[in-house]
């Protein structure tokens, strides 16, 4: 397919704001069954549209792809800038998914202030595909910032209990995260034009392309890259959330309404890792290398791993626990990343693609029996597996799949980690391995404790299984789970070349490429240790 | 000195005769009409300042503008032109923001409308001030207008004392600003500003000088509400009339910005080592106490007032930053921004305006969303501008603050503003959260033409420069001063 004619990541982007401008414009608030009906429209055409661009993207390619360009505020030197490469690729596609599955699984759920309901899960929608798109700094930032508007609407008034608190909490913490990173930007900016604070500019005509910044940034003095590592790094460690910034992400997923947390997981909190990954490795390279910076990151992550396991085993409300296992599983995307070598951005990147899949499900799974049940404590439940065979089946699956079984996604994703990891030191591995244990023992036991035994609770003796409707929000989830557990091939092929990218400017060897994307290993638990973990050492000092 | 004034003079000052003479006519014809004709006093008042406007635009487009007039006390160069502009839209709004109001109130609207126009007029010489008798006579024109406009509810208690407080400060502040200039006076033995400029800048430095220039700067930061000079402006806020608080958040703090730039951009760039020091630590205290204290209001008219203390703070950024191209730039950006979102976001308290004329608290905006949807989503809009969230006018503009202060080397001060908009989010979010989470307390809020049109306004502004703003900038660059 040839997408060089048609600004085809716009259309993606702007067709979900299309959709909700019709929304408020044109739709009556009392038709509720009209504007759900064109929500779903509109986020299944974004969906299909955006389908194509997995077979359209050049996978060997090497620079970002269906790049589009247009002046926006040339007195800044600012450019509306669109392009992606393969991470950017995979995110967006589980973006524009996990669109559709936001709006199916509302329907019931949300009662009260429908249109606006919608039209803030469109608006979301542009704006998170926008920041992928981003290929502009400026307009980065502005997307960046924007979509932390309607998600604080959607946990404020459709949120639980303590709605208020985790809305204004989620708001400012990621807030504060990311306006040091404006200062950063402004830094980078000067840097490449007239310099500041003493550093000599470049003299370069002012940009704030992502690209050209980027080959910019990696020629800073060790000393300046360290400081803006810095700056990018709140904004983006607050979103992950890594270990000690996790605490507004119980609180904000506990409290979003079930689209709401679908969202926070799939791919709000991929922002952040993201931003490791676009940002922070490839434009600091010397403070990504510097040791103690590493050090510091590496222990943050196998702290968030092995703490957020630990909370997460003593949770009595379900989605405080899945909120808490989240914290442990963005732990190992960060230690992949921080790894440094081909195996751990690679994993890294694709265990981002499996949390927003299996953490998902596990969201939605949790919203269904919140809806019959309206509670999300544990205690409340037994027996489960009686009443609803089919929910548990999924539930099961999708449980399976978050705690890294193979044949499912997650083993993948932590095994491709794993091994990038060992490569660099035995104890890195040791205490990721850890918390896989203990992610096996807070997963077995919450799904023992829910669906096992008798049903003791006469409330939960009568409950509904899964619609049909329930069952599609689930199905293309567990589809791709089987997928990326079984075939991992192709996702790795599009996320190679970026990765080996970063792996060379952040000086890590790239020669082998990782077990799963082997040629023999097709078969996901097939790989074994003969795996490219030759990457020891190969760190610049 | 010899002063004969030329034909094209009068035409470089027509804005400012006629906006003096409408002020005058309005006050003779007040008298005769009657409380029930106000609304078209309004409308008078409002054509006024349209003229006015017109014959800036005229003003513009004559050919040897750039040269000072009266003396070189006068001048109309771009920088006046665009200040001018800022103060006449923000006359407008402030007109079309009091009809209502002023039909409401228990006194006459006459005066009221004529010292409205007399202000402005103060503010219109100010912009073109280009010594510094002129400067000095506008800036009280400016300033005896607003006391008698922040006492206008002369019977309520809130209002009187608002207005005292005004001027006994004001006054006070006044005077410092006076010995100031008589002290620079005094050490450089000229009164116009280029002059002074070349003069100051073969001159060494000397005590004299520099309690003079600290003088000048003191009264001026008065005038912007900066910390340690703000104590009025909570009170003052509150006590006013509140389209009167709208006007002072924005009219007489943008002509302050004129005159503070020009004197210190124009004469006194030599010292900037020195002035510059004293206005980062002003900066950094206005910042921190204006959104400190900001937190713990329940008054939203005392919110607003902490929270354009803070602006105040903000912009003051752009003044460190006069030594590169961002500064000036950057503060005529942000006060264009300003004057939209601030505006805006006061007329939205007019409109909610419950209880006759001083009660606003915060919780006047629950439920504004049930209430009335369109304004609750215009004023999320001038909320989320002032906390400088893109794409809007309050980020465009911080962004250039900000820059300023990073390209003149006060990243510490760029830190800690950036830090302090991450603060200010939660209280303008305490009124977004009102609006959109509480439940309504009142029955539906209905509008007026004048202040619909005022609240569009104000958004369009607001959203234009967000979402465009390279035809604003570039505009707002040909408007800095030369040196």
């Amino acid at each position: 397919m040839d997408f060089s004619h048609i600004p085809i990541l716009s259309i993606i982007t702007y067709i979900p704001l299309l959709g909700a401008l019709a929304i408020v414009f044109l739709m009556p608030r009392e038709k509720s069954g009209a504007i759900k009906t064109v929500a779903t429209l509109v986020a299944v055409l974004d969906f299909f549209v955006s389908l194509p661009l997995w077979w359209a993207f050049d996978r060997g390619s090497d620079g970002y792809q269906f790049v589009e360009k247009a002046s926006w505020i040339p007195s800044l030197g600012v450019d509306y800038q669109f392009g992606i490469d393969g991470i950017s690729l995979v995110l967006i596609l589980l973006t524009t998914l996990m669109g559709v599955i936001a709006v199916v699984c509302s329907y019931t759920a949300i009662e009260q202030r429908q249109k606006e309901y919608y039209v803030l899960l469109l608006l979301l929608q542009t704006f998170m595909i926008g920041t992928f798109c981003c290929l502009d700094l400026f307009l980065f930032y502005v997307f960046w910032e924007v979509m932390l508007v309607p998600m604080y609407f959607l946990i404020g008034v459709w949120g639980g209990q303590r709605r208020l608190y985790a809305a204004i909490k989620f708001f400012l913490y990621t807030l504060a995260g990311s306006v040091l990173m404006l200062l950063g930007i402004i830094a980078l900016y000067f840097y490449n034009t007239t310099g500041f604070l003493g550093y000599k500019g470049l003299g370069n005509a002012p940009t704030f392309s992502i690209e050209k910044l980027t080959a910019v940034a990696q020629g800073m003095p060790a000393e300046l890259q360290i400081w803006l590592f810095f700056a990018f790094f709140l904004g983006f460690a607050i979103k992950v959330p890594m270990f000690p910034f996790h605490t507004w992400l119980p609180d904000a997923h506990t409290e979003a309404p079930t689209a709401g947390s679908v969202i926070l997981a799939a791919i709000l909190l991929k922002m952040g890792t993201y931003g490791f990954v676009r940002f922070s490795l490839p434009m600091f390279p010397e403070a990504v290398r510097n040791g103690r910076v590493a050090g510091l990151m590496v222990t943050l992550s196998l702290i968030g791993i092995v703490y957020g396991a630990m909370v997460t085993l003593v949770q009595k409300d379900m989605k405080r626990l899945i909120a808490y296992s989240s914290v442990s599983h963005l732990g190992y995307v960060m230690l992949g990343i921080f790894a440094l070598n081909m195996a751990g951005i690679q994993g890294g990147i694709l265990q981002m693609i499996n949390h927003g899949i299996s953490t998902g499900a596990l969201f939605l799974l949790v919203g269904i029996v919140y809806e019959r049940r309206h509670t999300r404590m544990i205690s409340e439940y037994g027996g489960l597996a009686k009443p609803m065979p089919v929910y548990a089946t999924y539930f099961l699956i999708m449980a399976l799949s978050s705690m890294g079984l193979p044949l499912l996604n997650g083993f993948i994703g932590e095994f491709t980690i794993l091994q990038g990891a060992f490569a660099r030191s035995f104890w890195w591995a040791f205490f990721a391995a850890t918390g896989i244990v203990l992610g096996a023992a807070y997963l077995l036991w919450l799904y023992q404790r829910i669906f096992f035994g008798e049903v003791t609770n006469p409330a939960n003796e009568k409950l509904a299984d899964l619609t049909f409707r329930e069952q599609l929000t689930l199905a293309p989830l567990v589809i791709l789970a089987l997928w990326i557990g079984l075939y991992p091939r192709p996702i790795f092929e599009v996320l190679r070349r970026p990765s080996e990218k970063i792996v060379q400017i952040v000086g890590g060897a790239t020669t082998e490429a990782p077990a799963m994307a082997g040629k023999g290993s097709e078969v996901g638990g097939g790989a074994g240790p003969s795996s490219g973990a030759d990457t020891a050492g190969a760190v610049r000092p | 000195m010899t002063f004969a004034a030329k034909a094209s003079d009068w035409i470089l000052l027509s804005p400012e005769l006629f906006l003096t003479a409408a002020g005058l006519v309005m006050l003779g014809v007040s008298v005769f009409l009657g409380k029930a004709r106000e609304e078209f006093l309004g409308f008078v008042a409002t054509l006024s300042v349209a003229i006015t406007g017109a014959l800036l635009v005229w003003v513009a487009s004559h050919p040897d503008r750039k040269t000072p007039i009266l003396a070189g006390a006068f001048v109309v160069d771009n920088f006046s032109l665009f200040f001018k502009g800022l103060i006449l839209l923000s006359l407008v709004l402030a007109i079309l923001a009091s009809v209502r109001f002023v039909g409401r109130a228990p006194y006459p609207g006459g005066e009221y409308y004529a010292l409205l126009l007399f202000s402005g007029v103060g503010m219109l010489f100010m912009a073109s001030g280009n010594n510094l008798i002129t400067i000095y006579v506008a800036l009280e024109t400016m300033a005896l207008s607003s006391y008698v406009l922040a006492g206008y509810f002369k019977g309520e208690v809130k209002s009187t004392e608002a207005a005292l407080k005004y001027f006994i400060l004001g006054a006070f502040s006044s005077g410092v600003l006076l010995y100031g200039l008589s002290l620079v006076y005094g050490v450089a033995g000229q009164m116009g500003l280029p002059e002074l400029g070349k003069i100051l800048a073969a001159t060494d430095r000397s005590n004299m000088l520099m309690l003079g220039i600290l003088l000048i700067l003191a009264g001026l930061l008065f005038k912007i509400a900066a910390v340690p000079f703000h104590v009025w402006t909570p009170d003052v806020y509150e006590g006013s009339p509140t389209p009167v608080t709208a006007f002072f958040s924005v009219g007489p703090k943008v002509a302050a910005y004129a005159i503070l730039a020009r004197i210190f951009y124009v004469a006194f760039p030599k010292f900037q080592a020195d002035w510059g020091f004293v206005v980062a630590l002003v900066a950094a205290a206005t910042m921190i106490v204006g959104n400190v204290a900001a937190l713990l209001q329940t008054n939203v008219k005392r919110l607003f007032a902490y929270s354009s203390i803070a602006n105040a703070g903000y912009a003051l950024l752009g003044v460190l930053g006069f030594s590169t191209e961002w500064g000036l730039w950057g503060v005529l950006v942000y006060l264009l921004a300003y004057t939209f979102m601030n505006f805006g976001a006061f007329t939205l308290v007019i409109l909610l305006e419950s209880k006759g004329y001083a009660g606003e608290s915060v919780s006047d905006f629950n439920g504004l969303a049930q209430r009335n949807m369109p304004a609750a989503i215009v004023m999320l809009l001038f909320l989320l501008s002032l906390a400088g969230i893109p794409p809007t006018a309050g980020f465009i503009g911080k962004y250039y603050l900000f820059t300023a202060a990073m390209k003149a080397g006060y990243a510490w001060l760029a830190v800690l503003a950036v830090v302090m908009s991450a603060v200010s989010i939660f209280y303008y979010f305490r009124i977004a959260s009102a609006m959109f989470f509480s439940e309504a307390a009142g029955a539906r809020i209905q509008s007026s033409y004048a202040l619909t049109a005022v609240v569009l306004i104000c958004a369009l502004g607001t959203l234009a420069i967000g979402v465009a703003p390279q035809p604003f900038l570039a505009v707002l660059k040909s408007c800095v001063l030369t040196p």
